[in-house]
């Protein structure tokens, strides 16, 4: 099962392509307001990191995620493969 | 901070608009001159955006329908169809939905949304799931988030990506709804419905199918998707409209599980909400009649569909996927997007402006939708308004 590193690792990687030019990643990056995800691009990183993890990720979770961090934190909450 | 910064964005969207001299929101049609043309904004125009797929609205016997029950029943119920808003009609009209569906039950509701909405509320909650196409209508989503459910998205009309959702799910399959449209409003679409069907045969978990763009257009009886698909025993639920085929406004569900007289009593938009008014009933009930005597209704909607697509395709503009009664246009550039619309309107063709994040993809939308009412004529006129505004250069 994926740790906490796991997952942030993977966000990061799948964050790259949509966040905006020259902001750097890390952990306290908004995927909103600093990075400016919009919300069909939120949708797509949350399919991504589904299929990646072979888990299911509720858009529930959403209004609790301002930061990569938050996210990291719901993914390993999640418990994938229980 | 305060309450009002959030609306911000879309306030400086209107002034823009504005100052633009443009009101794609809210145009005002100041007169109807029949189910095709009206006066709008101040413009002559052919309807080319107004969902009328049968041409229904101005058919006499609807007219003659709702002036007779406003003499004789009043303007409106004053009240929800859980207290004094039940009326023969409305007894009457779910009576005819379930036998043209072919279905043991049926309800109706005031709008649309509150169907759709409510059915979605009320379905599924804290603990269970719902599995939605990606590009589910805002009312789908909007039930969702209301009643508390784990909401999980698939790629939109993807069975195999619904395949490995439900997959993932393991035992929660028996408390999961699947929720899909026939045909989806923005592009015109359709639900590859069988192959849905097949992954729920699979996995398990009811579905749900709103045919609120589809009913009267596809299938034998014209029920949509589901039945042209030759899939409907698979639909648990549909749900739907009255405002678009049949000319009304108001909504529906029907089933043939027998435990939709009990969900009946626990949708909140079906109890704390005012009954369809009497007319509004029996114009619905009149235009579902015509719908099923008129099966060639069914004809000209997709011959005046083709002609829009071809035409709309054959001058290099980006269409829908497929051929549909709703034929959309993508602009990537949202002004450019504002300034066709607005040429339309002058030259004489209404449809509707889509920007996101109404639009499924971060493009802006120019949505036709075709009636049966339209003439061959009216069409070409539809499709030499595009063209105008393609070859000449912008308005500024």
């Amino acid at each position: 099962m994926p740790d906490y590193n796991e997952y942030l690792e993977r966000i990061f990687d799948v964050l790259k392509p949509f966040a905006k030019q020259g902001i750097l990643l890390n952990e306290e990056s908004e995927l909103v307001a600093e990075l400016g995800l919009t919300s069909l691009q939120v949708m797509e990183l949350i399919e991504q990191l589904e299929d990646h993890f072979d888990m299911s990720i509720p858009l529930n979770i959403l209004p609790d995620i301002r930061t990569v961090h938050d996210l990291a934190q719901a993914l390993e909450k999640l418990n994938p493969g229980s | 901070m305060s309450l009002f910064d959030k609306f911000q964005p879309i306030a400086d969207i209107q002034a823009e608009l504005q100052a633009l001299g443009v009101m794609p929101f809210g145009a005002v049609t100041e007169k109807l001159l029949s189910s095709t043309e009206a006066i709008v904004n101040g413009h002559k125009v052919i309807l080319a955006g107004t969902n009328n797929y049968l041409g229904l609205t101005f058919e006499p016997e609807c007219l003659e329908a709702a002036k007779k029950a406003i003499d004789e029943l009043g303007t409106g119920t004053t009240g929800s169809r859980m207290a004094n808003g039940t009326f023969a009609g409305h007894v009457a009209l779910e009576k005819e939905l379930a036998e043209f569906f072919d279905r043991k039950h049926s309800i109706v509701f005031s709008t649309g949304y509150a169907a759709t909405m409510g059915m979605g509320s009320t379905l599924a909650g804290p603990g269970d799931v719902i599995v939605l196409d990606a590009d589910s209508h805002a009312s789908i989503y909007d039930g969702v988030r209301l009643g508390g459910a784990d909401v999980i998205r698939f790629r939109h009309n993807d069975p195999a990506d619904l395949d490995k959702r439900l997959r993932r799910l393991g035992d929660r399959i028996d408390n999961t709804l699947i929720i899909v449209e026939g045909i989806y409003s923005m592009m015109g679409d359709q639900a590859p419905l069988a192959e849905i069907a097949e992954v729920k045969r699979k996995y398990g978990g009811l579905l749900l199918v709103d045919e609120a763009h589809s009913l009267g257009m596809l299938g034998e009886h014209g029920r949509g998707v589901a039945e042209a698909a030759g899939v409907e025993d698979d639909v648990d639920f549909v749900v739907g409209t009255f405002s678009k085929s049949l000319g009304a406004i108001g909504g529906y569900c029907v089933s043939n599980h027998d435990q939709l007289n009990a969900i009946r009593f626990a949708i909140r938009s079906y109890i704390f909400t005012a009954s369809p008014s009497p007319s509004v009933i029996a114009s619905t009930r009149a235009a579902l009649r015509l719908m099923q005597e008129r099966p060639y209704l069914r004809d000209q909607l997709w011959a005046n569909a083709h002609r829009l697509y071809d035409g709309l395709k054959n001058l290099g503009l980006q269409v829908s996927p497929e051929v549909s009664p709703v034929v959309a246009v993508t602009i990537r550039d949202r002004n450019q997007a504002i300034d066709w619309w607005n040429r339309l309107l002058q030259l004489g063709a209404y449809v509707n402006l889509v920007m996101p994040p109404a639009s499924p993809t971060d493009d802006s939308l120019l949505r036709c939708s075709v009636s049966a009412a339209h003439s061959e004529e009216q069409i070409d006129r539809i499709i030499d308004a595009f063209s105008t505004v393609q070859n000449t250069a912008t308005a500024d």
